[in-house]
């Protein structure tokens, strides 16, 4: 307790560092699962889907779903010092961090999103159609919000372990909450290490807390 | 030369595979301490997964333990318990043996707690006393599933277990960090595909297993 109240500045610091580095690749990730998932699950243009009927489908959705999750072998670690390798920064740059992370994100994600679309009625794509939804409007006011829950549950497993991963950027000198337990195993200081393990902790219950939220406001309809 | 070929030089050099250090070493270390975290995990959260996704009893619990230990950073702990149980073999195994559980316990949870109840009161019906329900009715039938949490926890011990070289132990993650210490890249590129192979290896060979194991009528 005494070492939190004589280093709260520096705590808030590497905790602002932290949010960052745990918010910024969980939505690039999501960004970019979105649009592959849905090309891998595939759907003619009535609306009903082809996942499982046809083999160059099944073949296309079992491909994307096992190349994310070999990139999900890969050490954290090892894809945050051969990051610099292949984007040209220098091995501390925080953007090593961002992109290594993103593809983690991609990496579990993609395989909840292709269930989530897959978990989308073809009937209740089929009765937009028959309503007049051109198929761009009908991905994104009907498709796209029913795709959510089973999204959004994805979402908060890809966010909480994002959360934990980013402190083992502190190994090659990435500043975060990770920092503080290279420093404090070098300084022998088991308080600030718990520090950091409980503010990690704390970090991942409130943007959890808050990511279950912004999902139930996403799907209000779900209320009624 | 680029990055590739200094690579396949690391890994062709003399003395690259056998002896002290040498690969075969690294990756016999790896497996182990893998193997012992994963066995001893599973002691731990298989019998409390069978009780719970049978009798139902203490889910809620075991949601929340699942989620809190994914947010717990396996660093620090690796860093706390060096510091408290000293630079041995305790302190990573037991970091890593709370990373592992959380997969296994889900796994296992939910693989029992998905089995048809109309199936299970069959069975019951037939006079099975609740033992052999769990191992003759639920556990078969749960298998996909707990393999699932038995595959993903391996994978994630087997990328882990690199992070123990960080205090001074073994395993292939020893390449990445004295390969870090002096920006030795095709040293860290090598580890990185090492790790990759291993865990592609395994995964396998428990799809081999799963499949082995699975009745045939389930399949």
């Amino acid at each position: 307790m005494n070492w939190l109240m004589n280093n709260l500045p520096y705590v808030g610091q590497l905790s602002a560092l932290h949010l960052l580095q745990s918010i910024i690749p969980v939505i690039a990730g999501t960004l970019i699962s979105i649009p592959i998932a849905r090309l891998a699950v595939g759907r003619r243009r009535d609306g009903r889907s082809t996942a499982g009927h046809t083999a160059g489908s099944a073949f296309k959705r079992g491909a994307v779903v096992n190349t994310a999750a070999l990139l999900y072998t890969i050490p954290s670690l090892a894809l945050f010092v051969l990051m610099p390798l292949v984007l040209g920064t220098s091995i501390t740059s925080p953007l090593n961090v961002y992109v290594a992370l993103t593809i983690y994100v991609v990496a579990m994600m993609v395989r909840s999103a292709v269930d989530a679309f897959e978990s989308v009625s073809p009937v209740t794509l089929e009765s937009a159609t028959a309503m007049g939804y051109k198929p761009v409007r009908r991905f994104w006011a009907v498709e796209l919000p029913l795709a959510v829950p089973v999204m959004l549950a994805g979402l908060r497993v890809a966010l909480v372990s994002n959360i934990s991963m980013v402190s083992v950027g502190a190994v090659i000198g990435i500043q975060s909450l990770g920092t503080l337990f290279t420093d404090g195993l070098r300084r022998n200081l088991p308080a600030e290490i718990i520090v950091g393990i409980v503010g990690t902790v704390v970090l991942a219950l409130i943007l959890d807390r808050l990511l279950a939220l912004i999902g139930a406001w996403l799907t209000r309809w779900r209320k009624a | 030369m680029n990055i590739f070929d200094k690579t396949w030089a690391w890994f062709t050099a003399d003395g690259a595979w056998t002896g002290a250090g040498g690969i075969f070493q690294r990756v016999a270390e790896h497996l182990g301490y893998s193997a012992l975290i994963l066995l001893i995990a599973a002691v731990i959260a298989v019998p409390i997964g069978l009780m719970v996704g049978h009798t139902g009893r203490g889910e809620n619990v075991v949601v929340a333990i699942t989620g809190a230990l994914r947010a717990l950073p396996t660093l620090g702990l690796l860093t706390l318990f060096a510091l408290w149980l000293g630079l041995g073999l305790v302190a990573p195994i037991a970091a890593l043996v709370i990373l592992a559980i959380a997969p296994l316990l889900a796994g296992v949870y939910s693989g029992i707690a998905a089995v048809d109840k109309v199936t299970v009161d069959a069975a019951r019906a037939q006079g099975m006393t609740e033992s052999q329900i769990l191992r003759k009715v639920e556990l078969p039938l749960a298998l996909p599933l707990i393999f699932g949490g038995i595959r993903n926890a391996a994978l994630q011990v087997i990328a882990t277990v690199t992070v123990v070289a960080y205090i001074n132990l073994g395993g292939l993650g020893r390449y990445l960090i004295d390969g870090l210490a002096v920006r030795d890249y095709p040293r860290m590129v090598a580890a990185v595909v090492l790790v990759a192979l291993l865990a592609l290896i395994v995964d396998a060979l428990l799809a081999l297993l799963q499949r082995a194991l699975t009745p045939r009528g389930t399949r």
